[in-house]
């Protein structure tokens, strides 16, 4: 598949614009200070990949000890902190941000074609709160780590450890309020400061996944915040709101901490679902198929999803009737994603398609997020949650749609949005390898675990039965391409910063408000307010401006 | 906690946009005041919301165990008194009024005005404040304070005092006396959440009287003064659901 | 099951055990549970293949050599309603099924055999009835329906055999219960699933199931002599239970003999079923589940017995049906109703004791 539809300026005269938001001011201070959204995109996207890192290290130590059936790499007490802050970090510190604060803080105002997000400061205040949760985190690691698994159960939590659980807690604390901001601010951002013309339907479906996500964020992390304080307080002075010799209830906790971590999942892959639908119209060329199912999806998925957070309990004791309601609502949670799924498929029909590096991630992640997805269903019927439920086959499930799903949507968008934000494309034929092997080593990693889970093996296990260990080899050996998978675009992105070719305005010839304007953006992005005088993804007008040129400033 | 509110002169470029009216505090990435006192009140809005959700759970946890423990925590609740949950609901509600006030003056650009019931405000605020320390001292000496030597007595024996004997509560047994704790970790978690958002407000009201002195609030920009005082109301209404939950659970017309 | 062929049902089960894709099928459930498995395997096959095949032919067809020109198709609304409506019935079908099997694994029938599990960090104990005590391992009969009443004395474990498909949480402060019927003899995987600290790895052990006369065997071999339920009488009397609970005219408390199973008329005015939970409640906390006609001057003994010990007492009582014994047991060491004990004194106002037991309202 040669065929491109990547556009590119002359090379030879080509510059990246005198006058843009990176050259606009100089010096440290200038970026640590900022309320550009744009620079705060990019200050998170540093941070962001740095814990990635350290979550993806943590990672590699769990397949190296799960190699052998035994726990001879690090002692067991090891493994539960390696699991736990591998847990943690990749859930606060990566997955929750990842889309929404580089890609939503970069792209938001552009595509709505604003100057800023309504309330900068807080934007720049929820990046150093978001800095000063993970430092607190790895801080957490280095005086001893937690060992009470991400989800801190209690009263292991409470109770029945000594290791750093208020400081991890706190750092969570802290990073939620980061998301609260984040959410706040897209929210007051989208329905104040969308540009004349810019109606809620002429939206970039991107816009309105952030939208979602961002509902959930506002209403579901402050439920966490206090779960965490009134764990924070039984740990420190008892007051026994989660312990049964004191009249309270183990369970309570479990119910505020999954009213938030279940939404979380959604604010998770929402995010990454409306990369995906402009990813796959620009390399079809064609408008989303069902724009408004697609948008009202989200909504849908937004709302279902802070009622379904039971299904994590279900074999704990709550009433078989309570079983019932929260199974019936996952399956119609459930539909809006693959509604949104065969709409993605269907905007290929009569496209003309080309594999550029985003589309390629594309691909993996409607494969990826398809199994992930039903085998969420399988998890949310009752009866074989409980054969199914605690085992590596959940395990398996959450890879598959946070990594293979969320992680590569992440990707693509990076790509993507690249030649924007730097204003150089990324080498396109190392990207199309880096994503192959990802897709390739993801497979194998996480595929065997589902069989691991139906066999039986359960979740959290330093050593295991024998019998499981083909299947873990396997897995390991997954990893260790997928780690490969993973630094390739460290490398060659960093590398295109330098080299990269010039990419213009619009190399993807894309409809966005984004690509009408040049790369890298103004600070205020637009030299002038745009008005929106066109639908989404209006790819005959993209034809009439081509006539225009849009000379870019300096 | 709205951010968009500019310090009047803070660094602002020579005007190269060449707008008609560009007050010194319209930010750049605003079109006109219109649209910038709109995003920070629908801001406001949306963080008291997270707020309610924030205070949720604590009402949740509440809700279950009043149910579950009820006569613990009818006996648990005749220990406060309420003279001072009575004359805290008032002092709260005043500054409510204060604030309201304060937000007409600065609409109706009235300096002086605005400054005294800033401090108006911050007077009352504080007054809750200190009542709250009398309450929280008479717990510590009761010894109330779950995790600190918490004591039953009062609960096994109503007639050794003050505050069960005149509320005449009978003894309760002994494994339903013990989930008093869990009606006072539920009162310390929620007045004390509470308290925090009010000694939060008040350190900003602190810096609005000085703010409101220097004449920010009252040349036509009412925007932090408005969403503050949205934020101090919030913060009034959370004490009046606490007031009765917390203190007149059971009360009888002779306590 | 029985719709399907029995011959391709044997292929199947035999080809998966074999390729260790799924564990023996061991237990009663573990067929119906497959079932419901295969099922969801096979339509997400379907439906990814569908997904798939779609995007390949559209890759294929309309990429941008071959068809270069797109065209722009805003929708269709009758396709909209086929992908959610098949969805949908498909996930609702699976609810429905999987409901079903649910209400199955945790509905126990009423002739099946109890056996207490107590899980702790990080061990599992296992009380029969019988009081053979077993450490990571559970022996039982096959072919008989086995009921566990699980609890913790600590954390959350979960008590999991996937060869019988079935896994229940342990949790601190309530009983929780499973069930299941072993179809197999043989030696099977028992898990903790529920992370529970250092040794959460370690917590594994054996499901022994055993033919009839094997199983005989090994209940006369394995017990120390005691029953759990002579275990809860004894205990009974060395705290003072038999002050209170006894048919003495004067009894200050109700009682127990034939209670459990009963529908009983509380102090607070509802009725309530006397099963496990109620029984461990009432020696715990008391105060909420006084019997009517009856004064609240239960103690608890919440700290002064462990949860073996209720266990024991709740398999006393479960099976007391006279109080002949208690009793006796009061006439012969002469125990008054203030006696020697471990009952704390009631505070104040302890109201005169009824004279019949009035509350207790037989089903």
């Amino acid at each position: 598949m040669s065929a491109t539809i990547v556009s590119l300026p002359d090379q030879s005269t080509a510059r990246i614009p005198k006058v843009n938001f990176i050259t606009k001011e100089n010096g440290l201070l200038s970026w640590l200070l900022t309320g550009d959204h744009k620079r705060i995109a990019i200050l998170y996207l540093v941070s962001l990949t740095f814990f990635f890192f350290i979550g993806g290290a943590l990672a590699g130590l769990i397949r190296l000890e799960l190699l052998t059936p035994q726990t001879d790499l690090m002692a067991t007490d090891t493994y539960n902190k390696v699991f736990t802050m591998h847990g943690v970090i990749m859930v606060f510190f990566f997955l929750v941000p990842s889309v929404p604060a580089t890609l939503g803080n970069f792209l938001i105002p552009l595509m709505i074609g604003a100057k800023d997000l309504a309330l900068p400061k807080i934007n720049l205040l929820s990046w150093y709160l978001y800095v000063a949760g993970g430092l607190l985190a790895i801080y957490t690691m280095a005086t001893g780590g937690v060992d009470t698994g991400w989800t801190f159960t209690t009263p292991l939590s409470t109770h029945y450890v000594n290791t750093n659980v208020l400081t991890t807690g706190l750092a969570v604390f802290i990073a939620g309020f980061s998301s609260i901001f984040t959410g706040l601010n897209f929210i007051v951002t989208i329905h104040k400061m969308r540009c004349p013309g810019m109606t809620w339907f002429r939206m970039p479906l991107f816009v309105w996944a952030h939208y979602a996500a961002s509902i959930l964020m506002v209403l579901g992390t402050p439920v966490v915040a206090i779960a965490i304080v009134l764990v924070a307080l039984e740990r420190t002075i008892g007051i026994g709101v989660f312990d049964p010799t004191k009249g309270g209830d183990p369970l309570l906790f479990q119910h505020l901490f999954w009213f938030y971590s279940h939404p979380a999942v959604y604010i998770m892959i929402l995010p990454g679902m409306g990369v995906i639908s402009e990813t796959i119209s620009t390399f079809s060329r064609k408008r989303v198929f069902g724009y408004t199912a697609v948008a009202f999806s989200s909504v849908a998925i937004a709302v279902f999803g802070f009622f379904v957070w039971a299904h994590h309990m279900f074999i704990m004791g709550i009433s078989n009737y309570a079983v019932l309601v929260f199974s019936l609502l996952t399956m119609l949670v459930a539909v809006p994603s693959a509604i949104k799924i065969f709409n993605w498929t269907f905007t290929l029909y009569k496209g003309s398609i080309t594999f550029e590096t985003p589309m390629l991630y594309t691909f993996g992640f409607m494969g990826l997020f398809t199994i992930g997805g039903l085998t969420g269903v399988f998890l949310g019927t009752s009866g074989t949650d409980i054969h199914l439920t605690e085992t590596y086959f959940i395990v398996a499930h959450f890879h598959f749609v946070m990594v293979g799903g969320m992680l590569m949507a992440f990707l693509a968008g990076i790509h993507f949005w690249w030649p924007k934000m730097t204003g150089r494309m990324y080498p396109e034929k190392i990207s199309q390898l880096a994503a192959v092997v990802t897709f390739i080593g993801f497979n194998f990693t996480f595929f065997p675990q589902f069989i691991l889970g139906t066999l039986g093996m359960p979740r959290r296990y330093a050593s295991y039965p024998p019998e499981f260990q083909v299947l873990n080899v396997f897995s390991t050996a997954g990893a260790t391409i997928l780690g490969v998978g993973y630094l390739l675009p460290i490398l060659y992105l960093t590398w295109s910063l330098k080299y990269g070719e010039i990419a213009g305005n619009n190399p993807w010839q894309a409809t966005g408000l984004e690509w009408q304007t040049q790369s890298p953006p103004l600070t205020e992005n637009f030299p002038a307010t745009p008005i929106m005088d066109h639908e989404a993804y209006d790819y005959e007008w993209l034809e009439n401006q081509k006539e225009k040129e849009v000379a870019s400033v300096g | 906690m709205s951010d968009s509110t500019a310090i009047a002169h803070s660094a602002h470029d020579a005007p190269e946009h060449g707008h008609e009216e560009h007050p010194a505090y319209l930010r750049h990435h605003f079109e006109n005041v219109e649209q910038q006192a709109d995003a920070a009140g629908f801001a406001m809005w949306l963080f008291l919301l997270t707020e309610v959700m924030f205070f949720g759970g604590l009402f949740t946890a509440y809700l279950i165990y009043r149910n579950w423990y009820y006569p613990a925590f009818v006996a648990a609740s005749h220990q406060l008194d309420i003279f001072w949950g009575s004359l805290n609901t008032l002092l709260l509600i005043s500054s409510s009024f204060t604030m309201a006030m304060g937000v007409w003056c600065a609409e109706t650009r009235k300096k002086s005005g605005l400054v005294l019931c800033l401090v108006l405000t911050f007077i009352l605020g504080i007054g809750f404040l200190g009542i709250k320390t009398i309450e929280y001292k008479e717990k510590i000496e009761k010894h109330h304070v779950p995790g600190f030597h918490y004591s039953l007595n009062s609960f096994l024996n109503p007639d050794s005092d003050e505050a069960a004997k005149k509320a005449g509560d009978q003894p309760l047994p002994l494994d339903m006396a013990r989930h008093t704790e869990v009606y006072f970790s539920l009162y310390f978690a929620m007045t004390g959440m509470h308290a925090l958002h009010m000694i939060i407000g008040i350190a900003i009201l602190g810096f609005m009287i000085y703010r409101a002195q220097a004449g920010a609030y009252t040349a036509g920009h009412v925007t932090f003064v408005e969403n503050f005082g949205l934020y101090w109301h919030f913060v009034d209404i959370v004490w009046i659901f606490l007031f009765p939950l917390l203190y007149l659970i059971s009360r009888h017309a002779n306590t | 099951m029985d719709h399907i062929s029995p011959v391709i049902w044997q292929f199947l089960v035999k080809w998966m055990t074999n390729f260790a894709l799924f564990p023996p099928e061991a237990s009663k459930v573990a067929p119906q549970m497959d079932a419901l498995l295969f099922f969801m395997v096979l339509v997400s096959l379907v439906g990814l293949t569908i997904v798939i095949l779609l995007v390949t032919s559209f890759c294929i067809l309309y990429s941008k050599e071959r068809h270069p020109v797109a065209v722009q198709i805003e929708g269709s609304t009758l396709l909209e309603a086929t992908w959610t409506i098949i969805p949908l019935g498909l996930f609702l079908v699976m609810f429905v099924w999987g409901a079903l099997i649910y209400f199955r694994v945790y509905t126990p029938p009423a002739n099946a055999m109890n056996i207490y599990v107590v899980g702790k960090q990080w061990m599992w104990k296992a009380e029969h009835p019988g009081g053979q005590h077993e450490i990571n391992s559970l022996h039982i009969p096959i072919g008989k329906p086995i009921q566990l009443t699980l609890i913790s004395q600590d954390v959350f474990h979960s008590f999991s055999v996937p060869a019988f498909r079935v896994k229940r949480e342990a949790i601190p402060g309530r009983y929780t219960s499973v069930w299941f019927e072993a179809t197999q003899t043989g030696t099977f995987h028992l898990f903790c699933t529920q992370y529970c600290g250092t040794n959460h790895s370690q917590m594994i052990g054996d499901i022994v199931v055993l033919t009839p006369e094997d199983y005989k065997k090994w209940l006369a071999e394995s017990t120390s002599g005691m029953s759990l339920a002579q275990n809860g009488e004894r205990l009974f009397a060395s705290l003072s239970c038999n002050a209170c609970h006894n048919t003495r005219p004067d009894a200050r408390g109700p009682s127990l003999a034939n209670v459990y199973g009963s529908k009983l008329a509380l102090s607070s005015g509802g009725t309530v079923l006397a099963d496990d939970a109620y029984l461990r409640e009432s020696i715990l906390n008391p105060s909420q589940h006084i019997t009517q006609g009856y004064a609240p001057i239960m103690p608890t003994y919440q700290g002064q017995v462990s949860e073996e010990g209720v266990i024991a007492l709740v398999e006393y009582i479960k099976n007391l049906n006279s109080n002949y014994r208690i009793d006796q047991t009061l006439n012969t060491t002469d125990l008054l109703p203030e006696g020697e004990g471990k009952t704390a004194p009631a505070a104040g106002g302890t109201t005169a004791p009824k004279a019949a037991p009035q509350g207790m309202v037989k089903q």
